[in-house]
């Protein structure tokens, strides 16, 4: 028998794709200065890690409103108003978005394409922008985090939309329903959990971006964190990047206990 | 014969669970309403002002930003995989069919879980300020995020391997690292690769703004336009931007639907 001859282009791919792999981790490593490192540097680590096993407490509540724990509701206050603003939002655009043929569409097409415009618009050029209209304060963070959330909530909404069962909503034309009444009696109810769990898994992504909101000065606990570093207090940096941590861990387990419940 | 349906339980009836669950919605609108400030005037003509800037983008900026573009790919791909290749042996460890140790898994995840609760601009503010302005910060930030995340992804694709030929290579008498070698890794290799462009695509994305705190690539940019007023330059820096995530996105799909 036989063995058929692979053709030349066959056996070299393997060596053609890594070399290629190769010269683009070169072109890439080429690009970064490693000898830049300031002298201080280990000095500045070692503080800022003795920051973090020594934190000033006294930061954590004072009780007029500088303080770390009112920074850091401002912070969920943000995410959670975001959040919710764009749930709503993105429902029509996931629709719009949704393919719901085999077919090219001109509809979904230009859905999608305007998602993803939304979605790589960077959150905090989005935040400086809407500083200019309403000042600086966590208002211009709620309205940046509002609008780029709708891009990445309106995609997985619309995928969710694609891959539901259609068989609920076929029934109820054909059992003289009109395209409202398959909306809201087949469509909705299916989708609906799955829209729940996004949006709580959103939320989780919005409370970490709301986090550094501040760094533009949109509110939240950024700019006492970009404060304290450039004062070099190490033991505020160490609270502060404590409270964050508890935070986003926090969040991040109950969104999860909610989530697994939903989806059961 | 008379029968009756079966009456809900007051609970069920009047949808108590519901309606709290949206009262209790309501009512933390309002408080992070308050919190947040919302309801301040909104000047729609400094808003549409800067929109109106930005609608007649300086083209001639464009030469300009190249470099400082293709740097920020550059240190995407450096951070992914610096980040990436560390994350192999601290998946294996917290993998429950590597390590039979619950306590070792546990230390392992409990701390790899607060490295990857800090958002990468955190990251980036704190490696400027021990490293110093440049795009070695950056891509330290980026290799630690890119750590956390890869960790999860890969000791998750990791558990839900096939069992058979890993207790088929204990069987035959093969130690740890061969079983690794020979029932592991030829398993999780694909999704690993496609983990590896998933998270360069998010890097991608985080590198473009990591500059604004001065970690190096496009994101300087950003800041200088913006500080100037030179919106028409800042939209050139955007769209700029734009086009280097949309292809980098649709490279990375195209490449993992060849992978799966």
């Amino acid at each position: 028998m036989m063995v058929k001859k692979r053709s030349f282009y066959e056996q070299s791919r393997p060596y053609i794709i890594s070399l290629i792999v190769l010269l683009i981790v070169i072109w890439a490593f080429s690009g970064i200065q490693f000898s830049g490192i300031k002298s201080s540097a280990g000095q500045i680590l070692g503080s800022i890690f003795s920051g973090l096993f020594h934190p000033d407490w006294s930061y954590v509540y004072s009780g007029h409103g500088e303080d770390l724990v009112s920074a850091l509701i401002e912070t969920l206050a943000i995410a959670f108003l975001g959040t919710i603003i764009s749930s709503f939002i993105a429902v029509p655009f996931a629709f719009w978005a949704a393919r719901t043929t085999k077919k090219f569409s001109v509809r979904s097409s230009s859905g999608k394409f305007v998602l993803t415009v939304i979605r790589v618009f960077p959150e905090l050029v989005l935040a400086i922008m809407f500083i200019k209209a309403v000042g600086p304060g966590a208002f211009a963070g709620v309205l940046a985090m509002g609008v780029h959330s709708i891009g990445m909530m309106g995609k997985l909404f619309s995928e969710a939309i694609e891959n539901i069962d259609r068989g609920p909503e076929e029934a109820i034309i054909s059992a003289g329903g009109n395209r409202f009444d398959a909306l809201n009696w087949a469509t909705l109810p299916t989708v609906m959990p799955e829209f729940i769990n996004f949006t709580l898994y959103r939320f989780e992504i919005a409370v970490r971006s709301a986090s550094i909101l501040g760094i533009v000065g949109a509110g939240g606990v950024g700019a006492p964190l970009i404060f304290a570093l450039s004062t070099r207090s190490w033991s505020r940096v160490g609270i502060i990047l404590i409270g964050i941590v508890v935070m986003v861990t926090v969040i991040d387990w109950l969104s999860g206990t909610i989530r697994k419940q939903l989806l059961k | 014969m008379k029968q009756s349906i079966p009456k809900r339980p007051m609970m069920k009836e009047w949808h108590v669970i519901g309606f709290t669950i949206f009262l209790l919605l309501v009512f933390a609108v309002i408080l992070s309403a308050q919190a947040t400030g919302v309801g301040q005037d909104f000047s729609s003509e400094q808003f549409f002002d800067l929109w109106a800037k930005m609608a007649n983008p300086d083209w001639s900026y464009i030469p300009d930003i190249i470099t400082p573009l293709l740097q920020t790919i550059q240190m995407a791909i450096v951070g992914t995989l610096i980040g990436c290749v560390a994350a192999i042996p601290v998946a294996l460890v917290s993998a429950s069919n590597i390590v039979r140790n619950p306590y070792v898994r546990g230390v392992v995840r409990f701390i790899m879980n607060l490295v990857r609760s800090i958002p990468e601009m955190l990251l980036a503010a704190l490696f400027v300020a021990v490293v110093g302005i440049g795009a070695l910060s950056g891509v330290c930030a980026l290799s630690v995020f890119s750590f956390g995340m890869m960790f999860k992804l890969l000791y998750e694709a990791i558990e839900t391997v096939d069992q058979g030929p890993i207790e088929a290579m204990r069987a035959a008498g093969g130690n740890r690292n061969q079983v690794i070698v020979f029932a592991v890794i030829p398993q999780v290799l694909n999704q690993y690769l496609s983990f590896f462009l998933y998270t360069l695509e998010i890097n991608v994305r985080a590198s473009a703004v990591l500059g604004y705190l001065g970690a190096g690539g496009i994101g300087l940019y950003l800041n200088t336009t913006l500080e100037m007023f030179r919106y028409d330059r800042t939209a050139v820096v955007i769209l700029g931007i734009l086009v280097v995530v949309v292809l980098v996105d649709a490279l990375s799909n195209k490449l993992r639907e060849a992978l799966s």
